[in-house]
């Protein structure tokens, strides 16, 4: 398998964004910021598409826009989490204007357009050549060791805001930082990967992290493991069923991951940690 | 058709414009999606349910591609595949309750294996879904009666469901503790409105698209609860922003050479962020004379 330069260009930038992906997931997972992940996500392709319109490189037009929403997400909320109807109506918005910038780039050529949209959703992790998947390993490490740097306040700003404001840790300022970070992994990954990938590998691995165990760093560790199993295991799989593309085997892997913690953990809603877990009180408040 | 020119006289332009059927089939269909886009929306926004209508309205994608493989019509894989993913939410515990974590991962994990299955599908398929940019973006062109017809009823179906449900609903949204207190069957209904929200979505998507829901679903309804907060005014707000939305949508849309898509999402921002502003300048003012929290923050 190995002797394939495509493969080793997967591995390369798949083991970097995976890793990432399931680190700053957890956070994401933890601060109930999933959806933030995701409007980000799609939102890059338009970046994509006006970095073609305008006439940059594409990476740029991803990032600057990324990014940019990030922190306009990050001011629009208390507590920098911007709350769910906010970022639904901006992600609308944004993506109208994808829509006007295909219609502009497009004009005329047909089905070139869906083929865009395409590409960005599900990428083509067996596509990239030796120079992207460089880059993208380069820029999930760097978010992997930036995440690494404020894991210690972030930590205790999301799960006790009010008392780490008043213990001098910069809550705003973190949640900006874990924003643009998720902007970050996000305009990267869907380059290498496509933005359905980058969404599985932030919610799954850290989904089922949290429900496999309360305590913080295990739980940071399981989450870039599951994502690494995933990416590795999905890239293999598909190699050995060549009808089974990759994003599909690697999801499925995560998603089963998840659903498989979800059997373990026997409980239907993710404890606070701190708190015991208590499944004789969880057991009530569970629905019917 | 020509390219339809502005003639600066409305009533001539408008008169232009029902000249044509489609238009009107469009008119028509687009105002029964609004009203009910209005109401729903206003319970979603309420409820902070965004991300799963937005991940509900995503499952389009793998409805489609699945209908195209199992040689079904499109739109029943949407309705299909809505319904599945509605309930998938629901049991994986990502129904209800506001802002805790495990949902959303929930939400998440469900939106990807349900787009995973629709790459998956399409790839079994032929590798190429033609209607992809309309399934993601929406038209306004080519709607028949038929359609206008299906949407009708599913209309009907949602909006009398909505009249059984909405007293109960909206106290498990409010309060479900208080509901389950009174003995109300909170799990049931969140699953059921996810449901709804499910028929909603795909009905709605079939003329703003899977991505630009939200012009209709969310910034309506929002808008009218940043204006106002007692409930019965804001839900009609709701719907009547749904409807200036969509005809101001398809009215500019019709003379520009511009898609809908684009449209519909700038007016539904603008109004959005209009009515934040209007709500800002209004506490602003109130702040000197009352000390009490503005009652509007309630339903932020």
């Amino acid at each position: 398998m190995f002797a394939h330069e495509f493969i080793r260009n997967a591995y390369l930038a798949g083991t970097f964004v995976a890793l990432a992906c399931g680190f700053v997931g957890w956070f994401a997972v933890l601060r109930g910021q999933v959806f933030a992940g995701d409007a980000l996500g799609h939102m890059a392709f338009v970046g994509a598409i006006a970095a073609a319109v305008i006439g940059v490189e594409v990476r740029v037009g991803l990032f600057a826009l990324t990014l940019g929403l990030a922190a306009v997400m990050a001011g629009l909320g208390r507590r920098a989490q911007a709350d769910d109807v906010t970022i639904g109506v901006v992600f609308s918005w944004v993506l109208g204007i994808g829509v006007l910038l295909i219609a502009l780039l497009s004009s005329g050529s047909s089905g070139g357009d869906g083929l865009i949209v395409a590409n960005t959703l599900f990428g083509s992790i067996f596509g990239l050549d030796a120079g992207q998947s460089f880059v993208a390993a380069a820029i999930g490490l760097a978010v992997v060791l930036a995440a690494t740097a404020i894991a210690r306040p972030l930590l205790f700003a999301s799960l006790d805001g009010e008392l780490a404001a008043l213990h001098g840790v910069p809550v705003r300022a973190l949640g900006l930082a874990l924003l643009l970070l998720i902007g970050a992994v996000t305009a990267e990954g869907t380059q290498a990967i496509g933005a359905l990938l980058v969404l599985g590998l932030i919610a799954a691995p850290a989904g089922a992290a949290l429900r496999l165990t309360s305590r913080p760093y295990a739980g940071m560790a399981l989450s870039a493991a599951i994502a690494l199993a995933a990416m590795w295991g999905g890239i293999a799989l598909s190699y050995a069923i060549p009808s089974l593309p990759p994003s599909t085997a690697i999801i499925g892997l995560a998603v089963g991951a998840y659903a498989l913690a979800s059997l373990v953990s026997n409980i239907a809603v993710w404890p606070l940690p701190g708190k015991l877990r208590d499944r004789g009180s969880m057991s009530e408040v569970r629905s019917p | 058709m020509g390219n339809p020119t502005l003639s600066w006289n409305p009533i001539e332009d408008v008169h232009e414009l029902l000249s044509y059927q489609f238009m009107v089939n469009a008119l028509q269909a687009g105002t029964i999606v609004a009203v009910m886009a209005g109401v729903v929306g206003w319970f979603v926004v309420l409820r902070r349910q965004s991300f799963a209508a937005h991940t509900t309205a995503m499952m389009s994608f793998p409805g489609a591609s699945g209908a195209a493989l199992f040689g079904l019509p499109s739109t029943l894989g949407y309705y299909l595949a809505c319904g599945v993913a509605a309930l998938a939410i629901g049991r994986s515990g990502g129904a209800g309750r506001r802002g805790r974590s495990g949902e959303s991962a929930a939400v998440g994990v469900v939106q990807v294996a349900g787009l995973a299955l629709g790459f998956l599908f399409l790839s079994l398929y032929s590798g190429v879904l033609e209607q992809l940019e309309t399934l993601l973006f929406g038209t306004f062109l080519g709607i028949d009666r038929n359609q206008v017809l299906t949407l009708a009823i599913v209309a009907i179906l949602v909006l009398a469901a909505l009249i059984l449900l909405g007293r109960p609903l909206l106290l498990c949204s409010l309060d479900p503790e208080a509901a389950r207190a009174r003995g109300l069957p909170v799990g049931f209904i969140d699953v059921g409105f996810l449901l709804i929200i499910g028929l909603t979505v795909a009905a709605t998507s079939q003329i703003t698209g899977a991505l630009l829901v939200f012009a209709l679903l969310i910034a309506p309804a929002a808008a009218a609860q940043a204006l106002t907060p007692r409930p019965a005014l804001s839900l009609a707000l709701s719907v009547v922003f749904a409807l200036l939305v969509m005809w101001l949508g398809l009215g500019i849309s019709y003379f520009s050479i511009y898609p809908l898509g684009f449209f519909v999402t700038s007016v539904g921002f603008g109004l959005f962020v209009a009515a934040k502003l209007v709500r800002r300048v209004g506490v602003a003012r109130r702040r000197p004379q009352s000390p009490e929290s503005s009652p509007a923050a309630v339903m932020a």
